[in-house]
C-alpha cells in the first residue's frame, strides 16, 4: 500500500484557548503543538499496512510554515517513511485541499488518509474537498479498515451505528478512534526520524473561499447552582420547571 | 434564485437535525428576501411537503428513487450540483451531520463555493459577502468568517439553532436525475449498535465516567435514561476499558454533542472531555469531589456519592412521571 497521510499541526488538547488582542488568531504563546489526534489514527493505520505486508510506503504531508516541521518529524518517529511540507500558510480548508490535491495528483497513492476533523478548525472539510478535486471515492469518519484482496473493507460511523462499505482503491479515508491505536515513538524511531527525508514544496496558486474576521471566547457560564446531595431529588423539579425534562 | 436546503432523508424520515437546518435556512431566506426550497433524495415514508411545509419550505425537489435511499457522496454531490446550477441557487444549507460532513465539502469543491461548516448563527450580509459565526477550537471558541464566493454552502451545527415552525404552502416537484455513475463504494451492511436514542440527536444525554468503578454499575444510569428518553454517553477511559461501547465516547476525540441537557456523573471534567460537551445548553454535574473541574462549567451541581445521588434522582423522576400521568 502506498499511503499519503495528511496531518494538521494543532494546539495540544490541554490548551487553554486564548486569542490575540485583535481577535485575528490564536495566541500561541506557551502553546505546544501536536499531530491532530484524529490524523494520528490514520497515520498509525498506514504504518500498520506497511508492517503487515512489508511493502509500500507512508508519506506524511502538512501544509504549513517551517514551524510545522517538528510535528512532521514526530510522524516520522512514529514510523512514516518520508515527509512533505507544502510551504504556505494554511489559509482556509479549500486552499489546503487544493495544495494537497496538487501534490497527490499522479503519484498513485492507494490511500489518502485524513483525520475526521482538525481540532482547531473542526471543519471536516479538507478530506471531502481533496476527494472531489481528485475525483476519488471518499469514506468519512471511518472506524475500521482492512483489506480483502484488492477490496478495502471500511466501517463508516453513522447515527446509532455504522455502515460496512466495500471500496476499490485509490480511496480517500477520514479516520477516527477505532481504526488504530495511537503510538508513542520509541528512541529508535526518534533517532531514525532524523535521517528520514523531509521535502519542502512551494505552494500552487489558490484563493481563499472564507477568511477569519475574528475569534472570540464563548460567554462564561453564569455560575453553578448547588443542590445538597440529600436533596438530590429536587434537581428533577428544577429541571422540569425549566422545561428540560 | 432561492435558498436551497438539503433535507437529509434518513431511511425514509426527515429527522430533527435536518429540520433544524430547514429552520436555519428559512431565517437566511427571509434575510435575503428569497423563497426556501428543499431537495430530498430517496424514497420517503410520507409526502415530504407535510414535514417541510411546516418549517417554511415552499417547494421540494424530490428524487423519489430507491437507488438514492443510501447515501453516496459522489452521486449526491453530482445530483445536488446539477440542481443548483439548473436553478441558479446562490445558497445551500444542510445539517452538519455524518452525511452532511461528507457532502458539504465535496459540493463546495465541485461548485467552487465558500463553505462555512458548523455555523451556530444565521449569517449577516456584509458588503463583500456574508459573515457567519461558527464553532472553532473544539467548542472552546467562536470564529466569525467572511465568505468570498458567489455560491455559499453552510452546514449547521447540531442543536445550535433550534426548530422554528413557519407554515408555508409547499409543493413537491418530482424530479429524476440523469447521471450515469458506477460507484466504487458499496454499502454491504448497516449495523445498528444501539437501539436507543442516538446521542447526537438526543435532547438529554446522561454520561458516566470512571467514578462508576466498573461496567456492572451502569444500571442506575440506564434507568434514568430510560425514564426520560435520554441518550447515554461516557468518558474516554470508560470506553477504552470497554465498560461501555466506543460509540458512547464523547469528547475531543470522541463524539461532539450539544444536547439541551447534559448530565455528567462521576466525570472529572478534563479539558478533552469538555471539548466534546461544552456546547450543551445546560450542564448538571454529579461528583463527590468538590474540586472536580467540571463544576466550573456546570449550571447545576451536586457534590456527593453518585451511588447515593443517582438513585434519589431516579426516585424523583418516577414520582414526577407519575404526577404527570
Ligand atoms: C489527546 C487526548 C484526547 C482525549 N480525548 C478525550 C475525550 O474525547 N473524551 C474524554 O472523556 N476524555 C478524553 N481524554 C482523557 C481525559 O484527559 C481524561 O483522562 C478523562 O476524560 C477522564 O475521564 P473520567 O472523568 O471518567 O475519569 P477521572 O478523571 O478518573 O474522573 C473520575 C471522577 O469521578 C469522581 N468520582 C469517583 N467516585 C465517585 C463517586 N462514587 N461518586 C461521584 N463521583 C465520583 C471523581 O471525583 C473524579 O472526578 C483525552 C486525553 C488525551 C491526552
Ligand atoms: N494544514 C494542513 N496540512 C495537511 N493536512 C491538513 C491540514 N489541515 C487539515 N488537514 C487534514 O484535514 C483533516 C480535516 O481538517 P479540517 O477540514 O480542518 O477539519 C485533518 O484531520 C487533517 O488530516
Amino acid at each position: 500500500m502506498k499511503s499519503l497521510v495528511c496531518i494538521s499541526h494543532v494546539p495540544d488538547t490541554t490548551t487553554k484557548i486564548k486569542y490575540t488582542d485583535d481577535g485575528k488568531s490564536l495566541d500561541t504563546s506557551g502553546v505546544t503543538f501536536i499531530i491532530g489526534p484524529y490524523d494520528e489514527y490514520g497515520l498509525v493505520r498506514a504504518i500498520e499496512f506497511k508492517e503487515q505486508t512489508g511493502e509500500g510506503s507512508v508519506t506524511v504531508l502538512c501544509v504549513g510554515g517551517s514551524q510545522v516541521e517538528p510535528t512532521l518529524r514526530k510522524a516520522l518517529a512514529i514510523g512514516a517513511d518520508s515527509a512533505v511540507r507544502i510551504d504556505a500558510n494554511p489559509l482556509d480548508g479549500m486552499f489546503v485541499a487544493k495544495q494537497i490535491s496538487d501534490y497527490a495528483r499522479g503519484k498513485e497513492f492507494d490511500f489518502i488518509f485524513f483525520g475526521k476533523e482538525s481540532i482547531d478548525h473542526n471543519a471536516s472539510e479538507v478530506p471531502g474537498m481533496v476527494a472531489e478535486y481528485l475525483d476519488l471515492p471518499f469514506v468519512s469518519q471511518a472506524i475500521h479498515l482492512e483489506m480483502d484482496g484488492d477490496t478495502a473493507i471500511l466501517h463508516r460511523e453513522i447515527d446509532g451505528g455504522y455502515e460496512v462499505l466495500h471500496s476499490s482503491t485509490p480511496v480517500v479515508v477520514s479516520c477516527q478512534k477505532g481504526i488504530s491505536e495511537w503510538r508513542i515513538p520509541n528512541m529508535r524511531g526518534i533517532m531514525m526520524a532524523k535521517r528520514k527525508p523531509m521535502e519542502v514544496c512551494s505552494a500552487t496558486e489558490g484563493a481563499v473561499a472564507v477568511s477569519t474576521e475574528r475569534f472570540e471566547l464563548p460567554p462564561p457560564k453564569s455560575g453553578c447552582i448547588y443542590i445538597a446531595p440529600e436533596d438530590a431529588g429536587s434537581l428533577v423539579e428544577m429541571l422540569a420547571d425549566k422545561g428540560l425534562l | 434564485m432561492a435558498v436551497l436546503v438539503f433535507a437529509e432523508n434518513s431511511q425514509g424520515r426527515i429527522k430533527k437535525g435536518a429540520l433544524e437546518a430547514v429552520s436555519y435556512a428559512y431565517a437566511f431566506a427571509e434575510l435575503l428576501g428569497e423563497d426556501l426550497e428543499a431537495v430530498v433524495l430517496g424514497e420517503t415514508d410520507s409526502n415530504p411537503s407535510e414535514t417541510l411545509g411546516r418549517y417554511g419550505v415552499k417547494k421540494v425537489f424530490h428524487y423519489d428513487d430507491a437507488d438514492l435511499n443510501d447515501f453516496n457522496d459522489q452521486l449526491f454531490t453530482a445530483i445536488v450540483a446539477d440542481l443548483v446550477k439548473e436553478e441558479e441557487i446562490p445558497v445551500i444549507v444542510m445539517a452538519q451531520s455524518y452525511d452532511g460532513k461528507a457532502l458539504a465539502p465535496r459540493l463546495a469543491a465541485r461548485l467552487d463555493a465558500a463553505l462555512v461548516s458548523g455555523a451556530v448563527q444565521c449569517p449577516v450580509k456584509d458588503d463583500n459577502g456574508f459573515t457567519v459565526r461558527r464553532s472553532a477550537n473544539s467548542g472552546k471558541g467562536i470564529e466569525t468568517v467572511l465568505t468570498h464566493r458567489d455560491t455559499v454552502i453552510i452546514s449547521v451545527k447540531k442543536n445550535s439553532f433550534g426548530l422554528n415552525v413557519n407554515e408555508a404552502d409547499c409543493e413537491v416537484e418530482e424530479v429524476e436525475y440523469d447521471i450515469d455513475m458506477t460507484s466504487s463504494i458499496k454499502i454491504v451492511e448497516r449495523v445498528q449498535t444501539t437501539s436507543k436514542v442516538s446521542i447526537t440527536e438526543a435532547d438529554i444525554v446522561i454520561s458516566g465516567g470512571r467514578g462508576f468503578k466498573g461496567p456492572e454499575n451502569w444500571g442506575i444510569l440506564e434507568e434514568f435514561a430510560e425514564a426520560v428518553g435520554a441518550g447515554t454517553a461516557c468518558s474516554k477511559p470508560v470506553s477504552d476499558m470497554d465498560w461501555r461501547p466506543h460509540h458512547e465516547h464523547v469528547g475531543q476525540t470522541g463524539i461532539q454533542i450539544a444536547p439541551n441537557l447534559y448530565i455528567a456523573v462521576g466525570i472529572s471534567g478534563a479539558i478533552q472531555h469538555l471539548a466534546g460537551v461544552n456546547s450543551s445548553k445546560n450542564i448538571v454535574v454529579i461528583n463527590k469531589d468538590p474540586e472536580a473541574p467540571f463544576f466550573k462549567h456546570a449550571d447545576y451541581g451536586i457534590i456527593g456519592d453518585l451511588f447515593e445521588v443517582l438513585p434519589k434522582i431516579n426516585e424523583a423522576v418516577r414520582k414526577h412521571k407519575a404526577s404527570q400521568a
